[in-house]
């Protein structure tokens, strides 16, 4: 099992330092901040063994979180513990996660550590679930000498529902759904598709009273056709293809893997029900063309010509297309009709960025690009041209929520949300 | 407790400093001192985060220890926090804690508390304690509260580490396997989770899988928390199915957890489908099973998944696509790299495309890796050539399209994708000789570039083997010859082999400069193997240049792309693992986990104690093992006499022995020693006949390797004498040394033992030996690891088969032989089906060879030790006269097959042998020969 956790700084400092098994020592810990995270050599390889000991370790931002090992241990499972505990770190501290954070909260930080983990192995590390019994500053006294209350938080925290508590009022009674699709795609420079997928999850922030039971469906393709046909409905609506659904650990997998049924009690609060990944009958929200010339030995020119593939009655927002220059650049002339386009030198590239752009819709931006002088002689190693955008209620993979059912005892009516985002994941095409 | 101020004196330079230091603890020792709450959590606030930064302490410990029983549990915690860490090396102070642990332990209100004591005394690692803890720790695993019992159930597994006998005399170990049935399911997993920790510590079986509990586990599954289903998915893939049924049951179970959102979980659940899939008979229940795990395995590379899991993904799927292709073979695109994918996933992307690779795809893999070709990072360009290289070895038909992208690749003129093209072209010359020879010309004109020694030797080899075609080949090596002094050695042997190939070619153009070579080579070269070589040239030149051109421009062995794949044995050990470290460095576990290693190595301590227990016992000496072959015989008449009860108590075990054979070898060792406990009767009978070794394995004679007038290779010194055997111990191979001193005066020690390059990769585990010194007129036993993970040798293996070892001892260095019998090669994992071995039967080009054994033996006999022995009975013929013909296979642990037809007769035993390799059908009859006469 995991021997300890670290937090360690990018200089290599040791901010926080846990130990649960006593086979490792601290110095070797401290060999490997020298050797490796100082060196920045833990770039190379998130799973390193030194001299019998396992290191495996994650990189947030400037923070290394590190896990050692002297035994076979689960490493999937090892390093997805520390991508939560980190998740949790950040839940307790509005979201950051840096240094500053570390240093100002390090005795929660610890107090956090002996509950997820015990002797190496992982216990409980849902942020919700600890925020009910592990605060900064320590529980308040009416809480530690309540009987009943401590009880309640012990059989949730060990129940086969950790998840939501029990006895929950709210009154009005809302779920709000999000399906939030990221599309990656890369396109070869004549514009065929190489690959693309989209990774969607559905976010749900639930503020429903008792215990609800939840059934969810979408236009799965799968779940369609076991569906009996209603007579005298025609539906022209086949469904699409998931390729593969994620559940968070409150849907009974079980169930779905009989009856295809999303069927859950949810968490109180927001969560992420599930992750899906698609890849066939992607509906590419933009398409790219971009043109390349080299007009003389110290002179290129790019053209890119971008195209809407969507309703006209849709704007997608915040597209900022990134096009690549050479490390020599001297001077870039822009041009076009729409949003603004600027050489930033720390991004080798020019940012061509407009706030809103109609569906259906073409545009164009020519960039001139004056070439320093440069001693290098190797040809300059082309990065492809990216692109982010949002477009609101569009999915690129078509998928639609078709219902939402609730059930709980007290029978009240909940209100539904439902929005829909696209985004670009990994946009990209080669120039 | 005035450390710091009592060394406050030691230098004047850091005596203010010191002093500053002094006069904080002083103060924090204060602040602890005084009744207030706020101040003592400052004080301990400022400890923990200097013991944070690695700053000692330490002397604080009975000021902080005070305050242990606070009812502000804030402090508690920090003051806990600060005890663990100090309790180990502060042993007398920690007993100050027992107190308020047991206290608190016994708190009637409040769950987290009792938890929080149950959980930090069991890391306070001291010995002394861990008395005084078992009480309050037995009325905390039956504590009301299910947080209470999942962590004292835990805590058994930490008590256990620090001292295992009295946890175990306490009977807190069958408390531990009670909690199996407890009603919360998180309670289970942690008991399944401290089971195994056990287990792992102590060696031997703790977590019994049997169906009963394989059904507790699954129910606690469905209800505990994501890191409690992978612990029981875990524990779930130790389980061995009784049938392709209960396999299919299990998987029906588990295979929904594909869809969790855990990686842990996901790669834990395919852990157990790659495993039990092997116990299914059905093909199409196979298939369906197996492509359920394509989706969520894709998955697992999605973008926007952390890097670091992707790559566990790719290490694992790198190995499922080995076993089982089908679970991959379409979705080619999720490998293919993107451009802001870490180096570390690239490299894994390009290993499994190079896998996937196939006469459909290749095409658009090519187009992929010519675009990789052009990125910046050295090292992915690189291996991003080498695929294309290894591509073009693989698929035949799809040569000429990478040979193609190869040329475009030379035709960059980038000096590390030149360099990598031109070593892998020379491959792919080996492969395809004389196919490819277009390209030359573009390859001749990249000879200035080329640093990388590899990649020149490469060169030259290729001028070599065209000297016909390349015109000016002789001008081109004359200039390589030019530095031929400065070169490294390998460089150095290419040019001696290239221009020894262009004078037999073309005799006049090569002329001069052979002889100058040659000469170079035999005079002024310090390098024995070139020196060596040039001579043996120079030789087969004088005598017949005819000869000589058969033997330089002989046929070569072909290579293949196997060199990339894992052995099957070692890659079923791995796919056990699947998730696990082991999967990610591809290697055993105790190849890299101490603690493994140490229970083994214990464990085989003690079987050789027995041996010797039990030799001593038979033959009176240890010393007589040489002459045990000829006293077989004798031996044999014994067993031959006892009465017909013995017999068939023996066959009874023997049959026990079979039918329980896959958990002998696929659970951990002690199997055979439970079977003992069971059948305590029959063990002790048959005991008395054969040592317990050989209830497994049959023991090689000792063979003198080294003899006490041998002189070492440094200092010369002699009077070491060394008697070997390779045996076979369970499915290990180990070797066992008998090491003798024969000297008056010396003492030797340090052991350590290496191998030359040998078929079937063996090699020590550990280059040291674990060995008494031995003193004058002294012999001690010793006994090496071997695995089959070495450096490979490409020759096969010919009679008679011996491994170069070189032993090194404090005073020198050894050099001898050690003879080697197939026997401890075979395989105890029959991977082998009846299906491959029709085939195999049925192949043109295998040897077929008739022997005869003059032994005699009885039939029934005969059958178990070739069974014992990892032969497997594949069939049985009867001709019209009666004459049964049995048919075993067998085979070598490097997968290679063996087939033998076997004919009983009451004087002899007529074997048929079938091998994929002439040179290895003597080491057969010899093998088969020790199977049916040695014990």
């Amino acid at each position: 099992m995991i021997s300890s956790i670290v937090f360690i700084n990018h200089k290599g400092e040791i901010l926080i330092y846990r130990v649960y098994k006593d086979d490792i020592t601290r110095s070797e810990t401290t060999q490997f901040c020298a050797k490796i995270v100082a060196t920045k050599e833990n770039k190379e390889c998130p799973i390193i063994n030194i001299d019998g000991t396992s290191f495996i370790h994650i990189t947030i931002k400037d923070i290394v979180v590190l896990a050692t090992t002297k035994v076979n241990v689960n490493v999937a499972m090892t390093l997805q513990f520390l991508y939560q505990l980190v998740k949790v770190c950040r839940a307790y501290f509005g979201g950051e996660f840096d240094e500053n954070c570390i240093k100002k909260h390090f005795v929660l930080i610890y107090e956090i550590l002996d509950e997820v983990m015990d002797y190496g192995v992982p216990q409980i590390a849902d942020a919700d679930l600890l925020k009910k019994y592990i605060q900064e500053g320590g529980l308040k006294p009416e809480l530690m000498n309540d009987v009943e209350k401590l009880k309640q938080l012990t059989s949730q925290a060990t129940g086969a529902t950790s998840w939501r508590p029990p006895n929950l009022v709210y009154r009005k009674n809302e779920v709000y759904l999000d399906v939030i699709e990221s599309v990656n795609v890369l396109m070869s420079v004549k514009g065929t598709i190489l690959k693309a997928d989209v990774a969607g999850s559905i976010q749900v922030k639930c503020l429903l009273s008792g215990m609800p039971e939840c059934k969810f469906g979408m236009n799965d393709k799968l779940l369609m056709q076991r569906e009996p046909r209603k007579p005298g409905q025609t539906t022209t609506d086949k469904g699409i293809t998931i390729d593969d659904l994620k559940f968070h650990q409150c849907v009974k997998l079980p169930k779905f893997d009989k009856e295809r049924a999303i069927t859950f009690i949810p968490p109180d609060g927001q969560f992420e029900l599930m992750t899906y990944r698609i890849t066939e009958n992607i509906n590419l929200p933009f398409k790219i063309m971009p043109v390349y010339n080299e007009l003389g030995k110290n002179k290129l020119e790019i053209r890119v010509k971008i195209k809407s593939i969507f309703e006209k009655n849709l704007f997608a927002t915040n597209l900022a297309i990134k096009i690549p220059v050479p490390k020599n650049t001297a001077n870039v002339n822009t041009n076009s009709a729409i949003g603004k386009a600027k050489h930033e030198p720390d991004q080798q590239g020019v940012i061509w960025r407009i706030k809103k752009y109609p569906g259906d819709f073409e545009a164009l931006l020519r960039c001139e690009i004056d070439l320093g002088q440069t001693t290098n002689q190797q040809p300059w190693i082309k990065p492809p041209i990216s692109m982010e955008f949002q477009v609101p209620m569009f999915t690129a993979s078509g998928l639609r929520v078709r219902f939402l059912r609730i059930y709980e005892k007290a029978g009240y009516k909940p209100t539904k949300w439902i929005r829909y985002i696209t985004k670009a994941g990994e946009y990209l095409h080669r120039l | 407790m005035s450390r710091p101020s009592a060394s406050a004196s030691t230098s004047s330079s850091s005596r203010s400093s010191r002093s500053r230091y002094g006069k904080e603890v002083k103060e924090l020792q204060d602040a602890l001192n005084q009744n207030k709450i706020e101040s003592k959590r400052d004080a301990i606030r400022k400890i923990i985060d200097a013991m944070t930064r690695g700053k000692d302490v330490s002397m604080l410990f009975p000021d902080v220890a005070k305050n242990m029983e606070t009812s502000n549990l804030e402090l508690k915690k920090l003051v806990y926090l600060y005890i663990i860490n100090y309790a180990k090396i502060m042993p007398d102070l920690a007993v100050m804690a027992v107190n308020s642990f047991r206290k608190d332990a016994r708190d009637k209100t409040n769950p987290f508390l009792r938890a929080l004591a149950i959980r930090t005394m069991g890391c306070i690692r001291v010995k002394l304690i861990t008395e005084y803890l078992l009480d309050p720790l037995k009325e905390s695993i039956k504590d009301e509260d299910s947080y209470v019992r999942k962590t004292a159930a835990i805590c058994i597994s930490k008590l256990y580490d620090v001292s295992p006998e009295l946890i175990e005399e306490q009977g807190l170990l069958k408390l531990l396997e009670n909690l199996l049935n407890d009603g919360n399911a998180m309670v289970v997993a942690n008991a399944v989770c401290a089971l195994l920790i056990v287990q792992e510590s102590k060696g031997t079986t703790m977590l019994q899988l049997n169906p009963y509990t394989i059904q507790k586990i699954l129910t606690a599954m469905n209800e505990c928390n994501e890191w409690g289903v992978i612990y029981c998915l875990d524990a779930l893939a130790m389980y061995i199915p009784e049938d392709g049924k209960e396999a299919e049951a299990i998987l029906e179970r588990v295979s929904p957890r594909l869809n969790h959102n855990n990686p842990g979980v996901v790669l834990s659940a395919c852990k157990i489908m790659m495993k039990f899939l092997d116990y299914l008979q059905n093909p199409e229940t196979i298939r369906q099973n197996a492509l359920k795990m394509t989706a969520p395995l894709i998955s697992l590379l999605s973008l926007g998944k952390e890097p670091e899991i992707q790559y566990v993904a790719l290490k694992n799927i790198n190995l499922i696509i080995q076993k089982r292709p089908i679970i991959i073979e379409k979705d080619i695109k999720v490998f293919f790299c993107n451009f802001n994918d870490p180096i570390y996933i690239k490299l894994q992307k390009l290993e499994v495309l190079s896998k996937l690779a196939n006469n459909d795809n290749i095409q658009q893999i090519l187009h992929e890796l010519k675009e990789y070709t052009q990125e910046v990072d050295v090292e992915f360009v690189r291996k991003s050539v080498r695929t294309i290289g290894r591509c073009a070895i693989k698929l035949e038909k799809a040569a000429e399209k990478c040979v193609t992208a190869l040329w475009e690749c030379l035709k960059t003129k980038v000096n590390y994708v030149v360099m990598e093209s031109i070593i892998v072209i020379r491959d792919i010359f080996r492969k395809y000789p004389r196919k490819y020879e277009m390209i030359l010309k573009d390859l001749c004109e990249n000879l200035k570039s080329l640093e990388d020694p590899e990649a020149k030797a490469s060169m030259i080899w290729i001028i070599g083997e065209y000297v016909d075609t390349i015109e000016n080949a002789d001008s081109l090596l004359a200039n390589f010859s030019e530095n031929f002094k400065d070169e490294p050695a390998n460089v150095q042997h290419q040019i001696l082999v290239a221009v020894m190939k262009l004078f037999l070619q073309r005799p006049n153009d090569g002329k001069e400069l052979i002889h100058n070579l040659l000469k170079t080579a035999t005079i002024e070269c310090e390098n024995p193997d070139l020196r060596d070589r040039a001579y043996i040239y120079w030789r087969m030149l004088s005598t017949d240049p005819e000869l000589a051109k058969k033997i330089v421009f002989t046929e070569r062995p072909t290579i293949s792309d196997s060199s990339y794949t894992i052995e099957n044995e070692l890659l079923d050990k791995l796919i056990e693992n699947i998730g696990n470290l082991s999967s990610v460095y591809t290697k055993k576990p105790e190849s890299f986990v101490k603690k493994l290693r140490d229970v083994l190595n214990s464990k085989i301590a003690d079987k050789i104690d027995d041996v010797y227990d039990q030799d001593q016992l038979m033959e009176g000496k240890p010393e007589d093992y040489s002459d045990q072959q000829g006293g077989q015989s004798t031996v044999y008449e014994n067993n031959y006499d006892t009465s017909s009860q013995i017999q068939s108590q023996i066959q009874q075990s023997q049959i026990q022995q079979v039918s329980q054979k896959i958990d002998l070898l696929e659970l951990d060792d002690n199997q055979p020693q439970q079977q003992q406990q069971q059948q305590p009767q029959i063990q002790t009978q048959i005991q008395t006949q054969i040592p317990t070794q050989s209830i497994q394995n049959i023991r090689i004679p000792f063979a003198e390797v080294l003899t006490a007038n041998t002189p070492g290779s440094q200092t010369q010194v002699q009077g070491l004498s060394i008697e070997t055997a390779f045996q076979k111990n369970g499915d290990k191979i180990v070797l066992d040394l008998k090491i003798t001193n024969k000297t008056q005066d010396k003492t030797f020690s340090d052991f350590g033992i290496k191998f030359n390059k040998n078929p079937f990769k063996l090699q020590p585990d550990t280059i040291e030996i674990q060995c008494q010194p031995v003193f004058p007129g002294q012999t001690q036993i010793a006994q090496s690891l071997i695995n089959t993970n070495g450096p490979a040798f490409e020759e096969p293996p010919q009679m008679p088969y011996k491994i170069q070892v070189a032993l090194k001892t404090n005073l020198d260095v050894f050099y001898f032989f050690i003879p080697m019998s197939l026997s401890v090669l075979f395989s105890s994992t029959a991977s082998i089906t009846q299906q491959k071995f029709i085939e195999l039967s049925q192949a043109q080009n295998i040897a077929r060879k008739q022997e005869v054994l003059q032994i005699q033996i009885d039939p029934q006999r005969m059958k178990e030790r070739l069974e014992r022995n990892y032969f497997f009975l594949i069939g049985v013929r009867k001709d019209e006269r009666g004459v049964e013909l049995l048919s075993y296979a067998a085979s070598l642990v490097n997968g290679m097959p063996l087939l033998v037809n076997v004919i009983h007769t009451p004087t002899a035993i007529n074997l048929q042998l079938q091998v994929p390799h002439p040179t290895l059908m003597p080491l057969l009859y010899q093998a088969i020969g020790f199977i049916l006469t040695l014990n």
